[in-house]
């Protein structure tokens, strides 16, 4: 192939990048690593759970990333992929009118949590209170019929009000 | 074939340049969408022209918030669930009478316009529509007054005209007229010749889009309540405000919490009032919100030297009472209130447009989006949820049924006790009749004479026999029970312990009212009822 068009191609590539990097800083990619809670309301769909966090229990103790994704560098890492991917797919393609008539929604809206989310979820809370309710959770914390913590103690950390 | 090599480079060339075309566009598609949402999210509104506080046409409100406008005008759709409103026809068709399916309503409601139409809900569109064409205010008769355009009207403008800017003066004024001269009033004061149904700015603050309370009797009646003993524990404000000083009164447009405001708008309107002629509209809350502190008030209440009545009964002739639809009052007593749950969580429940959460103000049942309004709290499948509800619905209907059944079965023995009573002296009724309207009287002037002469003579022997009178007592409080749970729409949701209280009392207080009633007349009491399946109605 001639010179000129590895140029031409070049360049197409070029501008790809650009836009790509162009747009990855514009939607704040880039928090998506941190610990922040502000980088879960950047999408905005977040914006009752992290007001209600801010006004709830546990705001001064745990983040967001406490509670929902494993402590474990390898693991937090890859549920947070896991979470970014559907929750960035899950926003761009749920039609801006879920609740009219007909609408096919990506996610169910109120927002709900996976089974696989709420069983890190249940891990996060022995992580911490483990040792203090070792007695209490006698029986199994994972599977269908796990008893959870936030089945009686939904206000902990963001309670719907 | 000198050519090949250089043709598939070519075609390789063409598929990574339109591959990587591909992969920019969707980029760029991805990066106005994240535009798109930031700017959503940004601007909540725009205000493209100015509203103030003597807009009532909610379409100048729509050009600066169209979401919110969208809702309220989706109102005038029909919607129905199990127990309330319905779809009958197209839109703006008249849903049937509710004595179809409960015709015990026309028996306690005999001699009362309510006896003669009474239909089941539509949409707030319709608010004041239904009022324009309802049988019960028949422009040539005149028989209801303006009061009743406290809540059915964009009213507002018209009180500060008529007060001179005092909104109390002009409450007054305009009970003192009749309905339709009131209303030609209302059409002179909006600015487009319209009057127009409670809108935007009837719960808005034009300035802030805050919301307040503007209702004058909602105002009065709340400060009575916070003044009164009667326990709020439901509306914390009112608890902090009687720990104050007390020196200034509650105010719920300056002492009420943001989440109290959520429900008191409704409560300008969804209660129980007394609006007839000759008095100022008024909630009775001044010994707060129970069925018997609100009967307690309205029996100590003398109006022209008598005990308050809202009519006579035509068949029986006691004086009793008409409950309007106290869904606030017994919100108030129920489950969801104490948790601090709002009207507008259920009825106008959150949602969402790209980035921008907006309340629903398509007002409706619940019952019609589960997922939006129980879900929130209970996370259960739409299916689960109804069930629920609509378990308490049923239960509900089945002991209202009995109530009506037992409050029908009432009337007919003191009609048995009256009808004796009326034989014996409709000669003297009579006579007393031809003394009032000389010779030759009218023959359907006589006729409502003579009964107006019979009713005045049944009253005396009432108020002289205590055995009559404490059927008559019986009758008023059995009836006042039932009907205060009858016209409430929430079919037992919205508390339904203390709805079942006040059901079991008036069928209680109806068979004691029943068996007095068979042993003064020396007759018999009717078949037993036999125990039935919980009855589903339609």
């Amino acid at each position: 192939m001639a010179p000129r068009y590895w140029v031409f191609l070049g360049a197409l590539f070029g501008a790809m990048i650009g836009i790509g990097v162009a747009t990855f800083k514009y939607a704040a990619g880039l928090s998506y690593l941190s610990n922040d809670p502000a980088a879960c309301v950047n999408c905005h769909i977040m914006r009752d759970e992290y007001d209600a966090w801010r006004k709830g229990p546990h705001h001064a103790f745990a983040t967001c990333n406490d509670c929902h994704v494993p402590p474990q560098f390898l693991r937090k890492y890859v549920a947070k992929a896991l979470n970014g991917y559907h929750h960035s797919t899950g926003f761009t393609f749920q039609p801006a009118r879920p609740d009219e008539p007909g609408a096919k929604l990506v996610f169910e809206e109120p927002i709900r949590i996976k089974a696989k989310s709420s069983q890190i979820l249940q891990d996060n809370c022995l992580h911490c209170h483990g040792e203090f309710v070792h007695d209490v959770v006698g029986g199994s914390t994972f599977g269908e019929d796990a008893i959870r913590c936030v089945h009686c103690h939904r206000g902990a950390g963001h309670g719907a009000r | 074939m000198e050519n090949e090599p250089r043709r598939g480079r070519v075609l390789a060339y063409v598929v990574v340049a339109v591959v990587a075309a591909a992969i920019t566009a969707g980029i760029a598609a991805l990066l106005v969408n994240i535009f798109q949402r930031k700017q959503e999210a940004r601007a909540a509104y725009v205000r493209l022209v100015d509203v103030t506080e003597d807009d009532v046409d909610p379409a100048k409100w729509g050009t600066n918030w169209p979401r919110e406008y969208d809702g309220y005008l989706r109102t005038a759709e029909p919607t129905a669930t199990k127990y309330g409103g319905s779809t009958v026809g197209p839109e703006g068709t008249l849903p049937p009478q509710k004595a179809q399916r409960d015709p015990w309503l026309t028996r306690i409601f005999a001699g009362y316009l309510f006896a003669l139409d009474y239909r089941d809900r539509r949409g707030h569109a319709y608010m004041l529509n239904d009022q324009e064409v309802t049988r019960r205010n028949v422009p040539s008769e005149a028989k209801q007054s303006g009061n009743c355009l406290h809540c059915h009207a964009s009213i507002m403008p018209l009180y500060r005209k008529l007060g001179n800017g005092d909104v109390q003066k002009g409450l007054q004024a305009v009970g003192e007229m009749n309905y339709w001269d009131a209303h030609a009033q209302l059409q002179q004061a909006s600015s487009d010749g319209k009057a127009h149904p409670v809108g935007c700015v009837d719960c808005h603050d034009p300035r802030t889009m805050e919301l307040r309370v503007t209702r004058p009797a909602f105002i009065t009646a709340i400060a009575k309540l916070a003044a009164s003993d009667a326990p709020a524990p439901h509306l914390p404000s009112i608890d902090r405000w009687r720990h104050g000083d007390r020196k200034i009164a509650y105010d719920p447009n300056t002492d009420g919490t943001r989440q109290e405001m959520r429900s008191f708008v409704c409560g300008q309107c969804h209660v129980e009032y007394y609006c007839g002629k000759g008095m100022t509209v008024f909630f009775p809350w001044n010994e707060g919100l129970k069925v018997e502190q609100i009967e307690h008030y309205y029996d100590s209440l003398q109006i022209k030297g008598a005990r308050f009545k809202d009519w006579t009964h035509a068949e029986t002739g006691m004086d009793v009472l008409k409950a309007q639809h106290p869904e606030f009052e017994l919100w108030s007593q129920g489950i969801h209130a104490r948790s601090g749950v709002a009207c507008a969580d259920c009825h106008m429940p959150y949602q969402r447009e790209g980035s921008t959460k907006i309340s629903e103000h398509w007002v409706r049942s619940p019952l019609l989006q589960v997922n939006r309004s129980c879900a929130v709290c209970h996370p259960y499948g739409d299916d689960e949820l109804k069930g629920r509800v609509v378990a308490i619905q049923d239960r509900h209907y089945a002991l209202m049924d009995r109530a009506g059944k037992a409050a029908s079965e009432m009337i007919d023995s003191i009609v048995a006790l009256r009808k004796p009573f009326d034989e014996k002296n409709r000669a003297a009724a009579e006579a007393k009749a031809r003394e009032k309207l000389g010779a030759n009287p009218d023959p359907e002037k006589l006729k409502a004479e003579t009964k107006a002469a019979l009713l005045a003579m049944w009253h005396a022997e009432v108020e002289k026999d205590p055995r009559l009178k404490e059927v008559g007592e019986l009758q008023r409080a059995a009836q006042w029970r039932l009907d205060f749970i009858a016209a409430e729409n929430s079919m037992g949701f919205h508390a339904p312990q203390e709805m079942a209280r006040v059901l079991g009392e008036s069928i209680d207080m109806s068979r004691q009212a029943e068996i007095r009633a068979v042993a003064l007349a020396g007759g018999k009491l009717p078949p037993a009822q036999p125990a039935e399946a919980i009855p589903a109605a339609r």
